[in-house]
């Protein structure tokens, strides 16, 4: 067999992708607002000695903020897997069980959630501990972070679950059916037939969640958990600034979602295949 | 010799109609059926029920000699038996080969390159070589379903099935599909086709099934199937078949 060149093979690669989106050589414009955020966020820090203090005080947010947004959205993927695959099964418990979890996390308020991890759970851990004696029960503290990232966890895994659950429905019956009838099982089926192309679809949304996370993150900073706008609060009742304050906190979030929105759109792109 | 299919009294409903009726076939090694009638009559239901793709309700399918009871059965059979669909059903994130090369991995566990091997002697065989690295989209539809039935044969099943392979096509490729079918029952393959491909089934089959509304009201060598139909729902369906 005669080996292509690898211009063939280029070629070839783009003609799997859907006509019109071919792989763009140029910047996406969206890139410059990110770098203009960030070019204006770092003019501030330099030429304002103001904006310096703020964002050597709230640093430690932004790495508080980063870790709990990565850590919950990684749960959350499995979660949302676990929750779909539930949906999705024929068995009773399995299926009742992970739709009860959907309907009930949706009709709750994300901040009512966090509170209640925060707050009662822990109570409700330490009344268990003080009625049946057991005193690791009994000295149980909530740990903010640990409480913080459940919570984000338990309430966006009922929503991704919801995500995942359309994504593989929106893949044809016959792909399955085609994979079972060549003597795959179903969890082969799902791993090497469905999974693969529901990715695809569930990609922009999937994506989208990560910047809805890292923006309702900001709500963990009313459970003890010192975010950045935790930082932003903190800095302001010492110093009376609101303006700069939360003119540079909103900046901050600002330059996080719009990296990320622009990274997702181009995994979007590069995963684009004609189905 | 035992038949290879045998099919005792099955029933299937869905809700409340009822699609299966008490069918009993028997099918033996080599043969070739087709199975034809009205739309509605059950014959795709009948040969999803054969690997299980459907759920009956009653009677007893057992192939090769072994009953689709439990699920490790009905998988055993599953590996035996090919099956291709009206609407091709290629996994559409992977190219032609790895659509030949998948299960006989994941299901047969043979070594990537004695799977490539067969892929690559079975896409000559149905005519399209040259198409291993193409996406199944970039294909035709002939091209596309003779894909599919190379997929199917990567697993040495021992019988296959059709399912109206030909009723998606244009008609200008009706012909390169069954022209492999064709072949394929020369070399001996048990098949069992749903079709209207009448041409089809005057050539290759051995015998016809004619069904309607959940049964199998008539059985004939495709000589006696044309020439001299039984049944009056038999006449009724050529006549309006065969408006030659």
């Amino acid at each position: 067999m005669e080996t292509k060149p690898p211009l063939v093979a280029e070629e070839e690669r783009k003609l799997a992708l859907i006509p019109g989106a071919e792989p763009s050589t140029y910047m996406d414009p969206w890139w410059w607002l990110v770098i203009l955020a960030v070019a204006l966020a770092l003019v501030l820090i330099f030429t304002q000695p103001d904006y310096q203090s703020i964002f050597h005080f709230i640093l430690p947010g932004i790495k508080i903020t980063a870790s709990v947004t990565f850590a919950s959205y990684f749960l959350m993927l499995i979660v949302g897997m676990i929750g779909a695959l539930g949906r999705l099964s024929k068995n009773f418990i399995f299926h009742g069980l992970s739709s009860l979890y959907v309907e009930i996390v949706r009709g709750i308020p994300l901040l009512v959630q966090l509170i209640i991890w925060y707050y009662v759970v822990p109570s409700v851990i330490q009344k268990i501990g003080n009625d049946t004696g057991i005193g690791f029960l009994m000295n149980y503290r909530a740990n903010p972070l640990i409480m913080a990232v459940v919570g984000l966890t338990f309430c966006y895994g009922a929503y991704m679950s919801e995500i995942f659950r359309a994504g593989i429905q929106s893949i044809p019956k016959g792909q399955m059916e085609a994979a079972r009838s060549l003597g795959m099982s179903y969890f082969q089926a799902m791993r090497h037939i469905i999974l693969p192309q529901a990715i695809r679809v569930v990609l922009p949304p999937v994506g989208n969640e990560f910047v809805s996370l890292l923006k309702d993150s900001s709500l963990v900073s009313v459970v003890a958990v010192a975010d950045m706008t935790r930082r932003g609060q903190e800095y302001m009742a010492t110093h009376f600034n609101p303006i700069p304050v939360w003119l540079f906190v909103a900046l901050m979030y600002l330059i996080l979602t719009l990296f990320s929105s622009r990274l997702v759109s181009w995994l979007e792109k590069r995963t684009r295949f004609e189905r | 010799m035992l038949p290879i299919i045998q099919i005792e009294n099955v029933e299937k409903h869905f809700g409340r109609t009822r699609a299966l009726r008490g069918v009993s076939l028997n099918v033996s090694e080599s043969e070739v059926v087709v199975i034809v009638g009205p739309s509605g009559s059950g014959k795709s239901t009948l040969l999803r029920c054969i690997n299980r793709l459907e759920e009956y309700d009653a009677g007893k399918i057992i192939v090769d000699g072994i009953t689709l009871d439990s699920a490790q059965n009905i998988n055993t059979v599953r590996r035996e038996v090919g099956m291709v669909f009206q609407s091709f059903n290629l996994f559409s994130h992977l190219t032609v080969l790895q659509n030949l090369t998948l299960a006989q991995h994941v299901v047969r566990n043979r070594p990537r390159q004695e799977a490539e091997e067969v892929a690559n002697k079975l896409l000559k065989k149905v005519g399209i070589p040259d198409k291993a690295e193409a996406f199944p989209m970039q294909l035709s539809g002939g091209q596309q379903q003779r894909v599919a039935i190379a997929r199917a044969l990567a697993m040495n099943p021992k019988i296959m099935l059709f399912d109206e392979p030909t009723s998606a096509l244009d008609p200008e490729m009706i012909k390169e599909v069954l022209d492999v079918m064709t072949n394929l029952a020369h070399e001996g393959m048990t098949m069992v086709v749903v079709s209207h491909e009448m041409g089809f089934a005057r050539a290759a089959a051995r015998r016809i099934i004619f069904m309607d509304e959940g049964q199998i009201l008539e059985e004939a060598s495709p000589q006696n199937f044309f020439s001299n139909p039984q049944h009056e729902r038999t006449k009724l369906f050529l006549s309006k078949i065969l408006h030659l």
